[in-house]
């Protein structure tokens, strides 16, 4: 049931083929046509004779199980078996299926009510061509799965009727009803992974698994200072070795997103490509970012502190007031570093360049920034590449920039033959785009009543001015708790920086969370109120605060704080000496999340994280249960891996760390149990592949408080810190 | 016993060529001595189970097993396997183990990613093929070679203990 690009844009000219019925229609999403310039959802089904139903799944795969829950949402409303849908991964084709990314946690809210329609829309048609055989009016026709059936007991399969639906018009998708959520089959069940058996076998489903006739394997060295050019390296050297065919310079250029210059060496092995790379002897040109390190953004970062600020992003009411007022003053700085992604598949891409048209085999988040660069930057047009969507082995948003692709187009034209570049694990670490180090100085104060009436944070973070801030390294000046309290400040100062950075899961909240829900913890403590409570009468009786993109509905943060504090047992249980619970919530993503973590500080420092409990409301459906409890899960342990272990350190204007011996990622002796409850809200679905991260973070380093008395106030957390 | 010999290659020059046993089937591959196993499996055999992750034994996504040892093919030079039975994730299904376990991650639904996978899933089946019944502590000390970097531990977990309650068949068939 592979139908090749050329084949489905037959079928759209055509309206029919083989039998098969192929709906396509366009919607506008409410929110895509917020955004200027986007195009219009496409959306694919293929019904063959036998009922076998093909369903194009159009975004990428990175583990956030979207190929498998997007077609649920096309099965459920056009009505058929989930044993009989067969799912195609999508090339990357905007022009067929609209925007093409995995990005934001945003492909539950952009496609709930588009891809349902698709499936209705479906069906619609389906009956329309049964009524029409039978004579009968379509009102009185209805369906069950692969059937469309008549009161007067005529009935047919869908595989009989699919031509015949084919040539009648698509209905309008607005015009359509839904079904009642009660009578799902598919939405709301628990429904693993489309390519399971493909995994637990081992088959190739992922960009390094890309084999091509007469297909050479590349590595490419890049300069540890990111950017710097090449000055000399032995090419005749790396030639040398057996197996490799070509090593040569790449010229590249000073866009740290773009093609950089490096080393490529082209061989028949990968194996025999790194043994060449091994005697290049590369040397590296002077460049002017060698001198940055974390030491020195920490630096600088508490002397901007001392300073009035670039810019002030909020002033409500009077701070300084306030805090000479107040009962309680608490002052706090608080850092986090920098982090790599390190997605267990290196980067890689496969391409082939031929008679000036290239096709490409990517495990990318975002194909079509990364055919604009690779058309830029190669001199050809966008419409001779064609790329096609490999399954990644991880995302977490490395994967929405496109450098190894454009690198893999790259070389692969030089080297004259099909090649699949393959980044060693220290390069993925040494050239990553990193969640941004950034530093939070804050000043805070609670009155007699133990009220907030006070919150200062000055942020200080990486960019050329608070108008040119780095990638990620920004922060909204409606984040919590500001309008929650009426003295509220928050002012902004940059530093300049050559590191390059970018989008990591939960990107910007990741790191404010820590620090928000870190420093309302201190102030809680500070009043002498008990965490839930405090936050409980921050959050206060508002139930929508502001609107736009930075509405946040206190209500619902409400719900799952009452929710999390009551699963956890909070305030109710007997602790151990050195053991510690601690409460977060965090809205990111458009989903509400709060979390409460027990933990248990050795004598020695180590930390030992035993529960975690979340309480999430992302709306009124949870789409496939399965695929949701694991992204859940998931990010929780990951968000205290970060906490526990990860930090990126430059040092000489590179990157210290290089493989998992340095960069650790936490284990499964290491992993807490996390209890998950999906609080129902009546409002729409929205995306879980990142909300349920920042907040484990502040869980953890509050438990943490609790347990030893000590407040971290930057990450990884220091085992040497927290010694009885 | 080494299955070792020198033999012409295409190029013509000398090279040493190996002879391994891969999933109940003999193999010939010329590579130079030092290549390690997972790359002679990807690049030379044409067996992609094996996934690299980081090339130092610290991920275990290489994970084979060598006459039933987990052993990470990275770090495993294709001169010091000798006569010993290669088995990959392409080929753990023919045993009762790899079967079970192979299962017991689907019907739980483990992977997100599933890069991690095949060899979470060797080390697991060599686990439960050692200790019928593993305890918390045993999955703790089997598996910490394995980093899933999507965190699905939870249910590796789970699906170790699933299967180590499967019914168990008489034969392997590797
Ligand atoms: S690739 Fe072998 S242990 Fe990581
Ligand atoms: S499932 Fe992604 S690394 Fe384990």
């Amino acid at each position: 049931m592979t139908t090749s690009i050329a084949s489905r844009r037959d079928f759209l000219k055509s309206g029919a083929a083989a039998g098969g019925l192929l709906l396509s229609f366009s919607i506008a999403a409410k929110a895509e046509a917020a955004e200027a310039g986007v195009r219009p959802l496409n959306a694919f089904v293929l019904i063959a004779p036998t009922g076998l139903v093909t369903i194009t799944a159009k975004n990428p795969e990175i583990g956030q199980g979207i190929k498998t829950m997007l077609p649920m949402l096309i099965a459920e409303e056009l009505d058929v078996d989930w044993a009989k849908v067969r799912i195609d991964q999508a090339d990357s084709d905007p022009k067929l299926y609209g925007r093409q990314f995995a990005g934001g946690s945003m492909a539950t809210p952009l496609h709930w009510d588009e891809l349902r329609r698709v499936g209705a829309a479906g069906r619609a048609m389906l009956i329309a061509a049964a009524a029409r055989d039978w004579g009968v009016p379509a009102t009185e026709c209805a369906t069950r799965p692969g059937v469309v059936f008549h009161p007067s007991g005529k009935s047919a399969t869908y595989g009989e009727l699919a031509a015949k639906a084919a040539a009648l018009p698509i209905p309008d998708p607005a015009s359509l009803s839904l079904k009642d959520p009660k009578a799902y089959r598919i939405i709301g069940k628990a429904t693993p992974q489309y390519d399971t058996a493909r995994i637990v076998t081992g088959a190739p489903l992922f960009g390094i698994d890309v084999r091509r006739p007469g297909m050479l394997y590349a590595t490419f060295e890049k300069s540890p200072v990111f950017g710097a050019k090449v000055a000399s390296a032995d090419l005749a050297a790396a030639q040398a070795v057996k197996g490799v065919r070509k090593a040569f310079i790449v010229e590249g250029g000073a866009v740290l997103s773009g093609l950089l210059p490096g080393v490529a060496v082209v061989a028949d092995s990968w194996w025999a490509a790194r043994k060449g790379r091994d005697r290049l002897n590369t040397r590296w040109a002077e460049h002017p970012t060698s001198g940055q390190s974390t030491a020195g953004f920490a630096r600088q970062a508490a002397e901007l502190a001392a300073a009035p600020p670039a810019r002030t992003l909020r002033n409500d009411g009077d701070v300084d007031a306030a805090l000479r007022a107040g009962a309680h003053t608490v002052e706090a700085a608080y850092a986090y570093p920098f982090l790599a992604h390190a997605s267990l598949e290196p980067q890689n891409c496969t391409a082939d360049f031929k008679a000036g048209k290239l096709e490409i085999w990517a495990p990318t988040q975002n194909p079509e920034p990364g055919r604009q660069l690779v058309a830029r930057t190669l001199g050809i047009a966008a419409d001779d590449i064609v790329i096609h969507m490999t399954r990644c082995g991880g995302g977490f948003g490395r994967r929405l920039s496109n450098d190894y692709m454009v690198e893999a187009a790259w070389i692969a034209r030089e080297a004259g033959a099909p090649v699949q570049l393959l980044w060693t694990r220290e390069d993925d670490i040494r050239h990553d785009f990193y969640r941004p180090a950034g530093f939070h100085f804050f000043t805070g104060g609670v009155s007699a009543t133990g009220d907030l009436v006070a919150w200062r944070d000055h942020f200080i973070t990486l960019g050329a001015s608070p108008d040119q801030l780095a990638s990620s390294a920004g922060m909204a000046a409606t984040e919590f708790p500001a309008r929650f309290l009426p003295n509220f400040r928050l002012d902004l100062s940059t530093m300049p920086s050559g590191v390059p950075t970018g989008p990591l899961r939960a990107p910007g909240s990741n790191g404010l969370a820590f620090v928000v829900q870190s420093f309302i913890d201190e102030l809680a403590h500070a009043a002498g109120a008990d965490p839930v409570a405090f936050r409980l009468k921050l959050l206060g009786d508002h139930k929508m605060v502001g609107d736009g993109p930075g509405a946040y509905n206190a209500e619902r943060m409400r719900g799952v704080l009452l929710a999390v504090a009551a699963q956890s047992g909070w305030g109710t249980r007997l602790l151990p000496k050195r053991s510690g619970m601690g409460v977060a919530f965090h809205y990111s993503h458009l989903g509400y999340f709060a979390e409460v973590a027990l933990v248990r500080v050795a004598a020695d420092g180590a930390v030992r994280v035993e529960n975690v409990w979340v309480a999430a409301d992302v709306g009124r459906q949870i789409i496939n249960p399965s695929g949701a409890l694991n992204q859940v899960q998931g990010a929780v342990i990951d968000g205290v891996s970060v906490a526990l272990f990860q930090k990126i350190t430059i040092e000489g204007g590179q990157t210290v760390e290089s493989n998992f011996a340095d960069y650790p990622l936490l284990r499964i002796a290491d992993a807490p149990k996390v209890e998950v409850q999906f609080v129902n809200t009546d409002y729409p679905p929205t995306g879980l592949g990142e909300p349920a991260l920042p907040p484990a973070l502040p869980a953890v380093c509050n438990a943490i408080f609790a347990a030893t008395g000590k407040r971290v106030r930057s990450l990884p957390i220091d085992p040497a810190y927290l010694r009885a | 016993m080494r299955l070792r010999y020198r033999r012409p290659t295409s190029k013509g020059d000398a090279a040493l060529a190996y002879k391994l046993n891969v999933d109940g089937k003999i193999r010939e591959a010329d590579v130079e001595a030092d290549t390690p196993l997972l790359w002679v499996l990807r690049d030379t055999l044409g067996v992609l189970g094996p996934k690299y992750g980081c090339g130092v034994g610290a991920c275990g996504a290489c994970t084979v097993h060598l006459d039933g040892v987990p052993v990470r093919s990275c770090l495993t030079s294709v001169d010091s396997v000798g006569a010993a039975r290669v088995v990959t994730i392409e080929g753990v299904g023919a045993t009762d183990a790899g079967r079970r376990v192979q299962a017991a991650w689907s019907a739980l639904d483990v992977a997100q990613c599933g890069y991690c996978q095949p060899g979470q899933i060797m080390s697991a089946t060599a686990l439960i093929a050692r200790k019928p019944k593993p305890t918390d502590a045993d999955i703790d000390a089997a598996m910490s070679g394995n980093v899933c970097r999507c965190a699905t531990y939870t249910r590796i977990r789970a699906a170790i203990k699933h299967a180590a309650n499967q019914p168990r068949e008489a034969s392997d068939r590797l």
